[in-house]
């Protein structure tokens, strides 16, 4: 093994000793000192442009940005001179000058890192008055709302799309004062290929990126008592949304969940999760008529709704490849509004399904061609993780107080093999406990399959089920998918299926999960903590495979027939349609 | 065998004053007149002094012909060429002499040419001509004699530093690279800066135009100094005629075998391309620079890593700039102790400014470091036009400082004029005189950085912003005195916390007049005033006693703000007078005055 080279420096008079190419801000951290920093983002975002880092190094011409500059042997670092103090606070003082202050009313009051930041450097936000920047707010499309009046330039949002998800649908647009965020050619969000994924919101340290709420629509829905109000969680919801309440990351809150949406007055509360059983049977199914028929492979997970749209821009001709499975949001809609609705006697015209997804790009989905099973659109109404801990504030509910409930019966009864479906991996996880034991005609002892577990963007594995190699691969992050799909279109891969995810970690990483500020992301491994809460619980349960889900074996042998049936094709699974780049 | 030799500036000065009409006369004269044969044509570079363009010069006389039109052509032709007498009206008079020769001029006397010496001697699309004043002997003594150790020894020991700015020394930044451990690739870049951005610099693009074999044959040298076998050359759109001479000079040195593959049968590979940058100040700044090349938005990026480590694409690279490479052939063929000879103890060699503002010799002009402004301005500049005293000498554009009067007598080199709150910059040199209010210089210069500025950094973006609001404020008489404190902390910040160069330096020209010119500051703030009589806010315009009531300057009111009935003393509407001043150009009895 290569030898670490260590470098010795001092930082405010104190030795610290840290591997050659460390930054002085990572130096820093290790010595205690937390230094404040706004556009810096670990593995995306080096780029020394907000300047709030600063810190003075002995025999620099300048104060030097602690993010990007690595320390070097004998270097005198001062995180907390009187020059650095008052430089900090003047440039935020300066970012303040061209913000619209309406905090009071904004996405991310009390959630703001220029707020607190203002607070703990004690700036004076009206020090420079002058002229400010005005925006029009695009509002485009269903998924995100930008608006930059409050933008602050970090480029966080920028280094998302271009690192995490390698699209760079939006960059900096003019120069000096008129710099801003934008797609090209300032063309609107609606008319670029914007995948909705929401990564962009997630990094946002201020209110310029935001879902576009549907949280009145659920309030009035529950206001109409001609309605009959669905609500259902996906997977990811009850990991991600005890942070918004102060539980820490990877905390797993189902029941209190349960409970705040039935006191809300929701006529059924249930979980998608049930949907990612049927997923399972269904894209199962298709996979294994694909493999034994000489189908198209390798197949294509399809749950991943920015995925879906990534394809259609960007790789239309690998569309076949894709599962024509509808996404578990879209199913549990389609089952609620046709045989649930039966089941009621209730016209389905008169039914509201709202869905909690960790997603933005759901509130896309839901509008797209060919989901609509029932004459009606599957879902109604598709809200955040985020959103529904508004909603829970707004009901005046105290979160932390409430009792521990359970999901109704029957769109509430799942396998954990569905709660899976949140962390990447989890799809082909749980498609891999069905399909060997259907292939192999009966019930295996093996269940976890780690070789899909795990955090890094693109992960390999062949399956042995019934004597045939199964050779899958599970990408997470459109970065990572991209090179499988590059590989896939020049023929140099030879793998069955595939399991894609948007998000890098999927799920419990989604555009739509509670925002963790970047002194968070920079130091802690969220995905990985999210997804622990996942595997947590189903290691803990008694039904860990989607086919054994009691109601689903219901919802087949009453209802759908079986897996890929005529009436299961008609309800459960959908189209694709090449999309335009610009 | 040529009788005549006629050189006919095609610099940008002359060509846009139409020296290529100039020329195409020539030729259609010389042939109806039957003199083709006994006439050589050519077409140069700059000369430098643009102020009395379009210029041409005819040898063996040498005479100094200036601000020649096309119809002078016949002329010229018929007296000169033909008769052999000298067409006096058009020789050019220095200070109302008649100087026929060029070098007699005092705008050349006192000048060095090392940069600019075939800029207006040779016919830059001609690398025969380039070859003839030795051209590529250089290149050839350093692939046949030299190791690239010893180039780089020699240019360090030449003291040459960089001409674009900072000043940093050529030979350290070459070893830098060298020594730099390339990837797996083993790439390594030159490049040449030619995104000459600051207001009124002029030299490099002059350069590119009067003899672009010197920067390729430095560029070889320097790629064979450091290792590298692929350059660029990063040139402003806006110059069409450097980048076609440029491509004409690249397209010959192919040809000749002294780019390419196997350059000279020596065994060396260099390849030339040119990239055009679209005019954003910003590029010039080395990384943004490169960034630029690479295909991305041109904005800087942290430094370290540098260049020389990782550069262009990620790779080693050297940049320099056009002037810089422009030393670099003679430096080799005429031996470091002779650069070195010239100039300041750390300042070697000479310095090309580019006098602009208001001088009488407004043009391209080299001189060996340690030379006072005094010189520069009086001697060669000749001195403020119109009787008017000097105020200040604002050096190194956007990035540098107004000198005031006091160090007239400074000797200009790289850490005389830091010392005095200046930059050397690229050359950049324009002259004030009392009829210029240094407030408004201040905001003239904040406001094109503030304009260029890419938004990558806080400082820069919004500081420079905020910054020429005070000045804004100021100059329309709403100024305080706790303005001035405010503003000079903001300089100061600016400088400390911008991410590159350009807005590092940005407060210069704010923080080099409240240093020399606080006084004009004051009158703004205190009296209300702007003493030079620029800021249109603190002027009023009014009708004295002795009007004569002709009426000319009330029919001449663009915005009819003057009443009065004839031979009537007029009277000004103050609410309604914009302040240009028309009235009282008009105005044949001095009766209208600006307070």
């Amino acid at each position: 093994m290569e030898e670490i080279k260590m470098v010795n420096l001092k930082i405010n008079g104190q030795d610290v000793s840290v591997p050659a190419g460390t930054t002085i801000l990572d130096a820093a951290r290790k010595a205690g000192i937390k230094i404040p920093t706004l556009c810096y983002l670990r593995d995306i975002n080096a780029i020394g442009a907000c300047r709030v880092c600063v810190v003075e190094v002995k025999g620099a011409r300048s104060l030097v940005a602690s993010c990007v500059y690595p320390v070097s042997e004998g270097m005198e670092v001062t995180t907390n001179s009187q020059k650095v103090i008052e430089a900090r606070k003047t440039t935020v003082e300066l970012i303040l000058s061209d913000h619209d202050k309406n905090c009071l009313s904004c996405v991310r009051n009390q959630n703001c890192e220029l707020q607190r930041l203002s607070e703990e450097l004690g700036c004076d936000a009206k020090r420079f008055g002058g002229a400010v920047n005005t925006f029009d707010i695009d509002a485009t499309t269903p998924y995100i709302v930008r608006d930059n009046n409050k933008c602050i330039l970090c480029r966080r949002c920028v280094a998302a799309c271009k690192n995490y998800q390698g699209l760079a649908i939006i960059g900096t647009n003019s120069r000096g004062f008129a710099t801003h965020v934008g797609a090209a050619f300032d063309k609107d969000l609606a008319d670029v290929p914007c995948v909705g994924c929401g990564q962009c919101i997630n990094v946002c340290p201020v209110g310029a990126l935001h879902e576009k709420e549907e949280i009145d629509d659920v309030i009035a829905a529950l206001q109409d008592k001609s309605k009959y109000v669905i609500i259902a969680t996906a997977p990811s919801v009850r990991i991600g949304l005890g942070e918004e309440f102060g539980y820490p990351i990877g905390s797993n809150v189902e029941g209190k969940m349960v409970t705040a949406m039935r006191k809300m007055g929701f006529n059924a509360v249930f979980d998608v999760d049930f949907a990612a059983d049927l997923t399972i049977m269904e894209e199962g199914t298709e996979f294994i008529n694909r493999l034994n028929n000489g189908g198209t492979l390798p197949m294509l997970t399809s749950c991943s709704p920015a995925w879906i749209k990534y394809v259609e821009h960007n790789y239309p001709d690998l569309i076949p490849n894709l599962s024509s499975c509808k996404s578990p949001q879209q199913m549990f809609g389609a089952i609620c509004k046709t045989y649930y609705a039966e089941k009621l006697g209730i016209d389905p015209k008169d039914m509201v399904v709202v869905s909690v997804m960790p997603c933005t790009a759901k509130k896309f989905e839901k509008g797209r061609a060919n989901q609509s099973a029932a004459g009606v659109p599957d879902i109604d109404i598709a809200i955040t993780t985020r959103e529904l801990a508004k909603l829970i504030r707004r009901f005046g509910l105290i979160f932390n107080e409430l009792e521990e409930g359970k999901f109704d019966a029957p769109l509430g009864i799942s396998s954990t093999a569905g709660l899976l479906f949140g962390a990447t991996g989890g799809v082909m996880e749980a498609a891999l406990r069905t399909l060997a034991d259907v292939l192999e005609g009966k019930e295996l002892d093996k269940i976890e399959y780690t070789a899909v577990r795990g955090t890094q963007g693109i992960k390999e594995a062949v399956v042995n089920i019934a004597g045939k190699d199964v050779k899958v691969a599970v990408a997470s992050g459109l970065a990572n998918a991209k090179v499988l799909m590059d590989k896939i279109r020049a023929g140099e891969a030879d793998y069955h299926f595939i399991e894609i995810m948007s998000c890098p970690g999927g799920c419990v990483n989604g555009g739509g999960q509670p925002i963790k500020s970047a002194y968070e992301r920079n130091n802690l491994d969220i995905k990985a903590l999210r997804a622990g809460a996942i595997y947590a619980a189903d290691s803990k349960s008694e039904l860990r495979k989607s086919h054994k889900n009691p109601i689903i074996k219901e919802l087949y042998d009453n209802y759908l027939g079986e897996p890929n049936s005529h009436k299961a094709h008609k309800i459960l699974h959908t189209s694709y349609e090449a999309r335009k780049k610009y | 065998m040529y009788r005549n030799t006629v050189l006919i500036c095609g610099g940008t000065g002359c060509h846009s004053n139409h020296s290529a009409e100039i020329y195409d006369k020539f030729v259609e004269e010389i042939a109806a007149k039957g003199i083709k044969e006994d006439v050589l044509l050519v077409k140069t570079g700059c000369f430098g002094l643009c102020a009395v363009g379009p210029v041409v010069i005819i040898y063996p006389e040498g005479a100094f012909y200036s601000t020649v039109s096309v119809s002078d052509v016949p002329e010229l032709v018929s007296e000169h060429l033909i008769k052999g007498r000298l067409v006096e009206r058009l020789i050019y008079k220095d200070k109302e002499v008649v100087t026929k020769a060029l070098s007699e001029t005092n705008f050349y006397k006192s000048q060095t040419r090392v940069a600019l010496r075939n800029c207006g001697v040779i016919n830059p699309e001609d690398i025969d001509e380039y070859i003839a004043y030795d051209g590529y002997q250089a290149l050839i003594k350093v692939l046949t004699e030299m190791t690239p150790e010893e180039v780089i020894q020699t240019i360090l020991d030449s003291g040459l530093r960089g001409r674009g700015g900072a000043g940093f020394p050529t030979g350290l930044k070459w070893r830098f690279c060298r020594n730099a451990q390339p990837d797996e690739t083993g790439i390594k870049y030159v490049c040449c800066n030619a995104d000459e951005g600051d207001p009124g610099a002029f030299m490099d693009r002059s350069i590119l135009e009067g003899d672009p074999h010197a920067v390729i044959e430095a560029m070889a040298i320097a790629a064979y100094a450091i290792g590298a076998s692929q350059g660029y050359i990063y040139v402003r759109a806006e110059y069409p005629i450097a980048v076609s001479r440029m491509r004409i000079a690249i397209g010959q040195a192919k040809e000749y075998g002294l780019l390419g593959k196997n350059i000279l049968g020596l065994g060396f590979d260099f390849d030339l391309d040119i990239r055009l940058g679209s005019g954003a100040f910003v590029c010039g700044e080395e990384t943004a620079l490169m960034t630029s090349i690479e295909g991305k938005r041109g904005e800087p990026r942290p430094r370290p890593p540098f260049p020389a480590n990782k550069g262009l694409f990620a790779k080693p690279t050297v940049l320099n700039n056009v002037e810089t490479y422009a030393n670099v052939a003679q430096i080799i063929l005429k031996g470091p102790e002779w650069f070195a000879s010239m100039g300041t103890e750390k300042s070697k060699g000479t310095k090309v400014f580019a006098l602009g503002g208001k001088i009488v010799n407004t043009g391209l002009v080299e001189i060996p470091m340690g030379t006072t402004l005094r010189t520069v301005i009086e001697d060669i500049g000749g001195g403020i036009p119109n009787g008017k005293k000097f105020k200040a000498a604002q050096t190194g554009g956007p990035s540098g400082g107004c000198i005031p009067a006091q160090h007239m007598d400074v000797p200009i080199d790289f850490e005389n004029l830091a010392a005095i709150g200046s930059i050397m910059g690229s050359g950049g040199l324009i002259v004030m005189d009392e009829d210029n209010c240094m407030v408004d210089i201040a905001k003239f210069f904040l406001l094109f950085t503030k304009d260029e500025s890419c938004g990558k950094c806080t400082p820069c973006r919004i500081g420079t912003t905020r910054l020429l609001e005070y000045l804004d404020k100021i100059t329309s008489g709403k100024g305080e005195l706790s303005d001035l404190d405010e503003m000079e902390k903001l300089c100061y910040y600016i400088k400390d916390n911008a991410l590159c160069g350009l807005g590092q330096t940005a407060p210069n020209p704010v923080l080099s007049t409240l240093r020399y010119f606080r006084d004009e500051y004051i009158a703004h703030i205190v009296d209300k005033k702007c003493p030079a009589g620029v800021c249109k806010a603190l002027l009023s315009y009014e009708i004295l006693d002795t009007c004569k009531g002709c009426t000319l300057c009330a029919r001449n009111c663009p915005v009819n703000a003057i009443s009065g009935a004839v031979k009537q003393v007029h009277k000004i509407d103050q609410s309604k007078c914009i302040k240009c001043g028309v009235c009282m150009d008009k105005c044949k009895f001095k009766a209208i005055v600006r307070k």
